[in-house]
């Protein structure tokens, strides 16, 4: 028999209790580029790695990190168009709840959404589950949070997570430094250590890309001039 | 005889120093027949949202019934109450679905928001938002409601000014509409607790 025998068909459970296509989409995850998120004190941090296909690519076109709200933002491992409709679905849940109650979405709300659509895609016909995980990064009355969701549509909270290729040694590093009353800049720091340490190559401003949101509340990406000056500070 | 004033009802909302007041009539009528004298026309959504809802009586029990739903289901999600404004865009979201074929009803919303501030507003049939900062009347009654509230309100009253007045605008305001009156009942809301009064006025 074997596991292997089921693994043509998402929505019947191998012999052994799992279902094999979301092991293979967590798989997928698994060989994409590194990306991690901490949770600060007064803020949280999302980064990835940029790694471009080639030097002819225009590195500004490609934009790995996204605002789901004013203060929600997403990175992700994996299959960047998978990324892209979870994304257009989440703009339009975020967009549904503020036309219905007039207020911006709680993070936790919004996670629930997303991994729900996640979840249907493991139990409908003629459909493969998405091949990313996601770290949502929010701010609200709730205070900073930060989201894991994954394939088969289990969402965690993490203080520090990371996903993609490097994860073993990410989530090592992250665990020796992390520490509750991390700032923000702290923490910006240490992702871009936690980054440096898998990875081939110089990096730069162009090659990561970084993503953080503040008491202020307002996500946003960070240009790449502001990251050589983050570089700087660590070196 | 407009569909509106099939069953008659008073409602008033008003604001004071940190605290709130609603307050309606009692009487449920089939045009000129008196069926009942202690209808409720305000309902508790939670210990700081209060809902009054004047009009066609059976879409009054209705519509109630659904926003309760949707706010169940909303505490269950969030694991929080609704703020007053947030419920207020929910109750004008329903109301707007049935734009063409809509509830007979004027609701009229009140309660305590972040840091204790009362919120009021009412709205039309149809979910047009109307906020006010003073006070806000529904009903068959309410030419005259904002006739007596104009004259009586002030503002920053405490809370047991505030139910004289509130009573005093009400019961002189059903006095002259046949339609509502048999009473009233009158919520006074503050941070610490709700008080629920039953006001005897003319019983006609």
């Amino acid at each position: 028999m074997g596991d292997s025998q089921y693994s043509f068909s998402l929505t019947t459970f191998s012999p052994s209790g799992k279902l094999v296509q979301i092991e293979h989409a967590l798989t997928a995850v698994g060989s994409g580029q590194t990306s991690l998120g901490i949770k600060a004190a007064n803020g949280v941090v999302i980064a990835t790695e940029k790694k471009l296909p080639s030097i002819l690519v225009d590195e500004s076109s490609v934009q790995k990190i996204q605002t789901l709200t004013p203060n929600i933002g997403v990175v992700y491992s994996g299959m960047g168009p998978d990324f892209r409709v979870l994304v257009r679905k989440s703009w339009k849940q975020a967009e549904q709840y503020h036309r219905l109650y007039k207020e911006p979405i709680p993070v936790t709300q919004l996670v629930r959404e997303i991994a729900a659509v996640m979840q249907e895609f493991t139990q409908s016909g003629g459909v493969r589950p998405f091949g990313v995980s996601l770290l949502v990064a929010g701010f609200d009355d709730n205070g900073p949070q930060l989201y894991q969701v994954d394939p088969s549509g289990s969402y965690f909270s993490w203080k520090a997570s990371a996903m993609g290729k490097n994860v073993s040694n990410a989530k090592t590093f992250l665990e020796k430094r992390y520490t509750d009353d991390m700032e923000l800049d702290d923490a910006v720091h240490t992702s871009i250590l936690t980054l440096k340490e898998g990875f081939e190559g110089q990096i730069s401003g162009k090659n990561i890309e970084i993503g953080i949101i503040g008491a202020d509340k307002q996500f946003r990406v960070l240009t790449p001039a502001e990251i050589e000056d983050y570089l700087a500070e660590v070196e | 005889m407009s569909i509106f004033e099939y069953n008659g009802s008073a409602l008033i909302a008003m604001v004071g120093k940190n605290c709130f007041a609603i307050a309606s009539d009692r009487r449920l009528g089939v045009q000129l027949q008196t069926i009942a004298t202690d209808f409720q026309r305000i309902y508790k959504i939670h210990d700081r949202l209060f809902l009054g809802l004047s009009g066609l009586a059976t879409d009054a029990q209705t519509l109630y019934q659904r926003l309760v739903f949707r706010h169940k289901l909303y505490q269950l999600r969030e694991e929080r109450d609704m703020k007053p404004e947030t419920f207020a865009s929910l109750v004008s979201a329903v109301l707007y679905e049935k734009r063409f074929g809509p509830y007979f009803c004027q609701p009229v919303i009140a309660g305590l928001g972040e840091e204790d501030k009362p919120f009021i507003c009412t709205m039309d049939s149809i979910g047009a938002k109307e906020l006010a900062k003073d006070f806000v009347v529904a009903g068959t009654a309410s030419e005259s409601l904002y006739g007596a509230c104009e004259a009586m309100f002030k503002p920053d009253m405490e809370a047991e000014e505030l139910f004289e007045t509130i009573s005093q605008a009400l019961l002189s305001s059903v006095d002259r509409d046949c339609l509502s009156g048999w009473g009233g009942h009158v919520y006074v809301i503050t941070p610490t607790e709700v008080k629920e009064r039953i006001l005897k006025g003319r019983m006609d």
